[in-house]
């Protein structure tokens, strides 16, 4: 029993990851029907950047070496328990989220702009072309080795390791942490999506991009701002995934990428709603079977879960009828 | 003595699809409160001459000029701020979007925020159907229903000038009755309109002047009586022997 409550809240974390980074496939795929197959670099560029962040916001030694000296008194409340912790992390979700988010936009604007009424293919391969140069500038520029992510002395960034107990069951503060912030994540950008004008705007994109231009939308800015979204909650996955696994390396956003964008395949690709179920059912389903069948058939096992959701509804749990758009 | 500023001038457009040229040289001027009709076989380039007036289209050669001021070449979006609102072929309405929220995207671009409940009740005044449909979503409206809210939508932006692009294709008669009506009346209130129509007939009793268009040309041009009149028109779109 406690076993199960276990590899549930393990699903349930996993999921909150994947929901995020999938969120990211959908916003593209709902306006432009292209899979940004550089999504998965927008979260491994935010683990990095994240990990930059922690650290100078976290170790006076190399604030002083880079120049932010200055932040000693703020790096002192930060590394003083749980709270400073807390906002550190924000901080650090804040900064980076924007800095992957304005990467976004610049592959928006200058890979895949460009080729908006070019044959289908054409983008795809550009999205390609971007995923591994941003690869390969991390493994030449970064370093091509595991980098471990913790504090200056080595130790782990959070203060604490264990949140509470549930059932005999220890949840760690990573967990919570990333089942909050993800859940809260998803609703801001649902209500976001749902109740704004800018909101309304992107989904009138989403449906008719000509209707919408002439209802005054500006649709290549409605586009940036999906290319910006994306790529700032995927960045903020890539942090929690660095921290929650301790490491992370340049090619560390392939197998999260393939996972969430099935993730949103299930859910329904271009349904928002549909990618954060598609998460964590995706999260629970491979805890679950990776605990009670096989820790190395838990992938074979999620592909199938994709298989089987694409025979019964061929457009997602939460999709549309397949009509696809030419 | 001074001349009015027509509300649009086509000034000799000629738009392609890549290499097929849709438009060869096109002309036209829509003056201030008038109806002007466009007619045409299908594919003689109607709806390319307004996607081109609303910049979805952008002209090789040509101009388009509202009061006096080139809007050719502009952003979609930019054409639509200045008050050219299409209502375009085949509804395109938001279909995943609910009547109410169709509306408010027909305002987007509207400052006004205090007049927009008052718009949206002249909106249902003009086509109660969609009152008691409020809180449905687009696709789910019959194609009448669709139309309404197309035109209830490009109503909501206040439109300097509005074009409508078929408006009553597929509809039953009744519902293509109600819609010439509303037509008649947006106009009678001083709206400018620019309209294409495969029911020519129906059309040019509405107008003032009209467009013949065949094979992205002008060959015709008239009051809407004279055009009713001629014999080329009578044969190629009236249906008569
Ligand atoms: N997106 C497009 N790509 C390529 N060719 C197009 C496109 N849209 C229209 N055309 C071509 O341009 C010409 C004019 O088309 P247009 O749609 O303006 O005609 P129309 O007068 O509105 O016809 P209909 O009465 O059938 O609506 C046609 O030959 C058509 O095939
Ligand atoms: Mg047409």
């Amino acid at each position: 029993m406690s076993y199960l409550i276990e590899q549930t809240i393990n699903g349930i974390t996993l999921g909150g990851l994947y929901a995020l980074v999938a969120l990211g496939y959908t916003l593209v795929y709902g306006i432009l029907l292209l899979i940004n197959f550089a999504h998965s670099e927008m979260f491994m560029l935010g683990g990095y950047i994240g990990l930059l962040a922690l650290k100078v916001l976290s170790d006076p030694g190399l604030a002083d070496d880079l120049g932010f000296g200055f932040l000693e008194p703020v790096q002192a409340f930060f590394n003083s328990g749980t709270i400073g912790f807390i906002l550190m992390l924000v901080v650090t979700f804040l900064v980076s989220g924007a800095l992957v988010g304005v990467v976004g936009m610049i592959t928006e604007r200058f890979a895949y702009r460009p080729l908006r009424n070019a044959p289908r293919l054409a983008p795809l391969i550009s999205a390609i072309g971007i995923s591994i140069f941003l690869q390969n500038a991390v493994l030449l520029w970064v370093s091509s080795k595991q980098l471990p992510y913790s504090r200056a002395d080595g130790s782990s960034f959070v203060p604490v390791k264990t949140a509470f107990t549930l059932f005999g069951v220890q949840v760690s503060t990573m967990q919570v942490l990333i089942i909050v912030t993800s859940i809260t994540l998803l609703l801001a950008l649902d209500t976001f999506i749902a109740r704004t004008r800018v909101g309304r705007a992107m989904r009138a994109t989403a449906q008719d991009r000509d209707a919408a231009g002439l209802m005054g939308v500006d649709v290549n800015r409605v586009i940036m701002l999906a290319f910006f979204i994306g790529p700032a909650l995927g960045a903020v996955a890539g942090i929690f995934n660095g921290m929650y696994y301790g490491s992370i390396k340049y090619n560390m956003g392939f197998i999260p990428g393939v996972k969430s964008f099935t993730a949103a395949v299930i859910g329904g690709i271009g349904n928002l709603r549909g990618a954060m179920l598609g998460g964590f059912l995706l999260g629970i389903i491979e805890s679950l079977a990776s605990g009670f069948i096989s820790h190395a058939y838990r992938d074979v096992i999620a592909f199938i879960v994709l298989i089987v959701v694409l025979i019964v509804r061929p457009g997602g749990l939460l999709g549309e009828s397949v009509t696809e758009k030419v | 003595m001074t001349t009015p500023q027509p509300v649009l001038s086509v000034e000799g457009i000629h738009s392609f699809y890549g290499r097929i040229e849709a438009l060869k040289g096109i002309s036209l001027h829509v003056d201030e409160g008038e109806i002007v009709t466009l007619i045409g076989a299908n594919g003689a380039g109607k709806s390319t001459t307004i996607n081109t007036i609303s910049g979805l289209v952008t002209p090789k050669m040509g101009s388009v000029k509202l009061f006096g001021e080139t809007i050719s070449g502009l952003r979609v979006n930019i054409v639509a701020s200045k008050g050219v609102v299409q209502v375009p072929e085949g509804r395109r309405i938001f279909s995943r979007m609910t009547v109410l929220e169709n509306l408010e995207m027909g305002a987007y671009l509207r400052k006004d925020k205090a007049e927009f409940a008052g718009d949206i009740k002249r909106v249902f005044e003009l086509f109660p159907r969609l009152a008691e449909r409020r809180s449905q979503k687009g696709g789910t409206l019959s194609g009448g229903e669709q139309q309404m809210l197309a035109m209830g939508r490009a109503l909501m932006a206040k439109p300097r000038l509005l074009m409508l692009d078929e408006p009553s294709m597929g509809l039953a008669p009744v519902v293509v009755d109600l819609i010439f009506e509303t037509i008649e009346r947006l106009n009678s209130e001083g709206m400018t309109i620019l309209l294409i129509e495969q029911n020519a007939a129906k059309a040019l009793t509405v107008a003032n002047r009209g467009y013949v268009l065949e094979v992205g040309k002008v060959v015709l041009e008239g009051s809407g009586r004279e055009l009713l009149t001629n014999e080329r028109v009578r044969k190629a779109y009236l249906g008569e022997e």
